[in-house]
């Protein structure tokens, strides 16, 4: 089975005694749970990508095809109440977290039934009933932020945890290690996920990193962090458990470096020519996400073809419906200008 | 030569103190780096060391003597060979207390540059909001501002207060002073000096719903934050379609202190009052302070709260209520008149007070508007004004352009034109960077003066 799209083997942290943990044994309905979630954030993807050629979609969409393990499988060690916080490249996040495809989709076209009733679009959406906290706009913003998610579940004394998401771009922005040496100081229980997709944009790791690898972008403030397989959904949730229970335990914050890859441009408008056809061909071959989970499920016999494509009938029922209601519904009013300005 | 021991400076803002403790007494010897006295002003307690090498001829000033100028001579100290009896003589007769105009920075600093100490009496038109007959105890900014704290702290645990040196300094400017003491560590924290990170982590605590009181040691830092403080807190409630927004204050000094210079002296309320989202008060007395404070803290928006160093240690009355709260963007008319409105906010009230008491003089009867919330702007106190005095003056320290002043005077414009017998006019901080030197810093300021001849412009006096 191909699964490392890791360039390095995984380092073990040895002064918290943390160490990259063998892929989860995944049961038949947790398999098949993550095909399912992972095929609906990529159809849902794809179809963003169709109705952004048509002209549904404006302005800037960062589509997630490719790093659908990575948000899957953190998802999964997840109890009620715990917050997640992502930067632009969301879609995938709030489909995670169980969000409306609907809502999602109607925000992407900007019509009035938008989970931001058409004022956010797709950079910027949120939902306090299932603690995503955005979808931001300003490039490692979102940490900082994050990491005032878990100071509140300090605060408060709960168990949850801040899932931090940021790239391998925003890992160089100062404010990242602000909010690394004040989540430190205080233990607040944060997962920092770097999801490496290797390009910050069109500037690949080894051209804006000094230190690429990320799991130790947190070692000056005595953060553990550990490299996982992000293409690997069963090594995500593994990691996932790990961290989540060393937050849930008062350790403090952890560093998951995702090594992950992107096989659409940054942006849709961004042509991709800093890489190769041939090294995108290669992930998609070799590592996709959901095509590793399927070669297992048919492997072990859980599903057969037949079952499979019974799931993306669903998965894409799901999606034309909710691409559907986002081509059909109004615009919002003009009123609403006016309004969430202030309280 | 005996050298005389003076009352130090011990902060840029510091006109006077009290001499608590003598360390040292007449006929002891000192060498340098003794320390020979505690001074204690309104922020802390300081030793004096002895600079130079010598024997204490004479104390001056007696230890528990308050409000001691600054440069006042306090001691006197023979140097090797003099006659320690006779170094003291004729020194310090007169008092060194309030009454003795103190020499050099204090007096140079003029009355533009220290604006309140010795007010006028100015009729001080009754505020609507605080009922009459209510008890009033003379309180300082400072104090105001730790009372609304710890008020709103005792009401809702989910008000907490963060930043540099909150907790166990007891405030950098002393406005936390007590906080820790009553509240704890996991409600008065300490932060690493980090305005980007720390404001950050202040507002995604309040987007999961705790109310943060952030507080920037002074605004000028608060630039390293201000893409959280606009893009994060103040946009968020209409991104999300008003689902989600930022119970916080933001709080801390702003505009110049007092020979800081260009980067210590700027003040941000024509900045944040451009951004929808934002809610901007700037008071000028303690009991706008206070109520203001609190209500900006249970205020479910973000809001910009723009203190003045100079103005912390000044008393004002307060209101002895049990829960004192005024409204966010509503002016207070300080003072009623009819030939002329005078605009003005925080410190700039200094100006337009003062101003108002010389043109009292000549015959013109000024209105004074204390604005007190620059977001949401009381257009209608000022319209209202406009229609009675026909004239309008804004007195701010700030920029000149894009400034307070320049959108009100738009905004009268358009909506009071026909009731305007002269243009309106904005005086403002000069349009450079703040210098050091004194007598740049005057010059940079606006004055009494120019108000006057502003007032007097639009008089036709």
């Amino acid at each position: 089975m191909a699964t490392a799209a890791r360039k390095a083997p995984a380092k073990s942290v040895k002064s918290s005694g943390l160490s990259a943990p063998k892929p989860a044994d995944f049961t038949k309905d947790e398999e098949l749970a993550a095909y399912r979630h992972m095929l609906l954030i990529r159809r849902f993807e794809e179809k963003a990508g169709q109705l952004y050629g048509m002209g549904f979609i404006g302005g800037f969409c960062h589509l997630y095809i490719g790093q659908e393990a990575v948000v899957t499988g953190m998802k999964m060690a997840l109890i009620d109440g715990d917050q997640m916080i992502t930067a632009y490249r969301d879609h995938g996040h709030m489909l995670a977290m169980e969000l409306s495809p609907r809502g999602v989709m109607a925000e992407l076209t900007g019509r009035r039934g938008g989970l931001s009733k058409g004022k956010g679009g797709s950079m910027h959406m949120f939902s306090k009933e299932k603690h995503f906290y955005g979808g931001h706009g300003i490039v490692g913003a979102q940490v900082s932020l994050g990491t005032g998610l878990a100071f509140a579940n300090r605060y408060r004394e709960n168990k949850n945890v801040s899932l931090t998401y940021f790239g391998d771009g925003a890992a160089n922005q100062g404010q990242v290690y602000e909010s690394f040496n004040m989540a430190s100081l205080w233990k607040l229980p944060v997962i920092f996920i770097i999801e490496n997709n290797r390009y910050a944009m069109g500037t690949s790791v080894s051209r804006s990193s000094a230190e690429t690898d990320f799991s130790h972008r947190g070692a000056s403030f005595k953060i553990p962090g550990i490299q996982v397989d992000g293409m690997d959904v069963r090594a995500v949730k593994a990691a996932a458990d790990v961290a989540t229970e060393w937050c849930r335990s008062g350790n403090g914050p952890l560093i998951l470096e995702m090594q992950t890859y992107r096989y659409r441009g940054h942006s849709m408008s961004d042509p991709a020519k800093y890489r190769s056809k041939e090294e995108v061909q290669k992930m998609r071959s070799e590592h996709d996400p959901i095509e590793q989970v399927k070669a297992r499920l048919i492997d072990k016999k859980w599903a057969s073809e037949d079952e499979l494509k019974a799931i993306d009938k669903e998965v894409r029922d799901i999606v034309a419906d909710a691409a559907d209601f986002a081509q059909n519904d109004a615009e919002p009013d003009p009123s609403e200008l006016w309004t969430d300005i202030v309280l | 030569m005996p050298i005389e021991i003076l009352m130090p400076a011990l902060s840029p803002t510091m006109e006077e103190g009290n001499l608590s403790k003598w360390l040292k007494n007449e006929g002891d010897k000192v060498v340098a780096g003794d320390v020979i006295a505690e001074i204690e002003t309104d922020k802390a307690t300081m030793e004096v060391e002895a600079v130079d090498e010598g024997t204490i001829a004479k104390i001056v000033v007696p230890a528990g003597t308050e409000g001691v100028k600054v440069n006042a001579v306090i001691a006197v100290l023979a140097v090797d060979g003099e006659d320690v009896d006779k170094a003291g003589e004729g020194i310090g007769e007169e008092p060194a207390k309030a009454e003795t105009a103190a020499p050099a920075p204090a007096a140079a600093k003029s009355e533009a540059a220290a604006p309140v100490a010795a007010a006028p009496k100015t009729e001080i038109a009754a505020d609507p909001d605080i009922p009459a007959g209510t008890e009033m105890v003379s309180t300082t900014v400072r104090e105001a501002l730790r009372d609304a704290m710890a008020e709103e702290m005792r009401r809702d645990g989910d008000v907490f207060v963060m930043g540099e040196e909150v907790a166990e300094y007891q405030g950098a400017y002393k406005i936390t002073q007590g906080l820790l003491q009553e509240f704890g560590p996991r409600r008065v924290v300490d932060t690493p000096i980090t305005e980007h990170g720390f404001a950050g982590v202040g507002v995604g605590a309040a987007m999961a719903g705790l109310k943060p009181i952030v507080e920037f040691m002074t605004f000028n830092f608060a630039m390293q934050a201000i893409d959280q403080i606009i893009n994060s807190a103040a946009k968020t409630l209409y991104m999300s379609g008003g689902q989600m927004g930022a119970p916080i204050v933001f709080r801390g000094p702003n505009g110049a202190a007092a020979r800081v210079a260009a980067q210590h002296s700027q003040c941000y309320a024509a900045w944040y009052s451009h951004i929808p989202g934002l809610k901007v008060v700037m008071p000028y007395t303690a009991a706008d302070a206070k109520g203001l404070l609190k209500a900006a803290i249970r205020d479910p928006n973000p809001v910009i709260f723009l203190e003045n160093e100079i103005l912390y240690g000044q008393s004002f009355d307060v209101p002895k209520l049990d829960d004192f709260v005024l409204p966010i963007g509503k002016a207070r008319v300080h003072k009623q008149g009819k030939d002329v409105t005078i605009v003005s906010f925080g410190i700039g009230m200094t100006y337009a007070i003062k101003a108002e008491a010389e043109l009292r003089g000549m015959g013109i009867d000024a209105e004074i508007i204390d604005l007190r919330s620059i977001r949401p702007l009381d257009f209608d106190t000022i319209i209202a004004s406009v229609k009675k005095t026909n004239r309008l003056i804004v007195v701010e320290e700030g920029f000149p352009q894009s400034s307070v002043g320049d959108h009100i005077a738009n905004q009268v414009s358009q909506r009071a034109f026909d009731f305007l017998d002269a243009p309106v006019i904005t005086v403002a901080g000069k349009d450079v960077p703040m210098p050091y030197a004194a007598n740049l810093e005057k010059l940079a300021l606006p004055n009494i003066g120019e108000v006057v001849e502003a007032v007097k412009a639009v008089t036709y006096r």
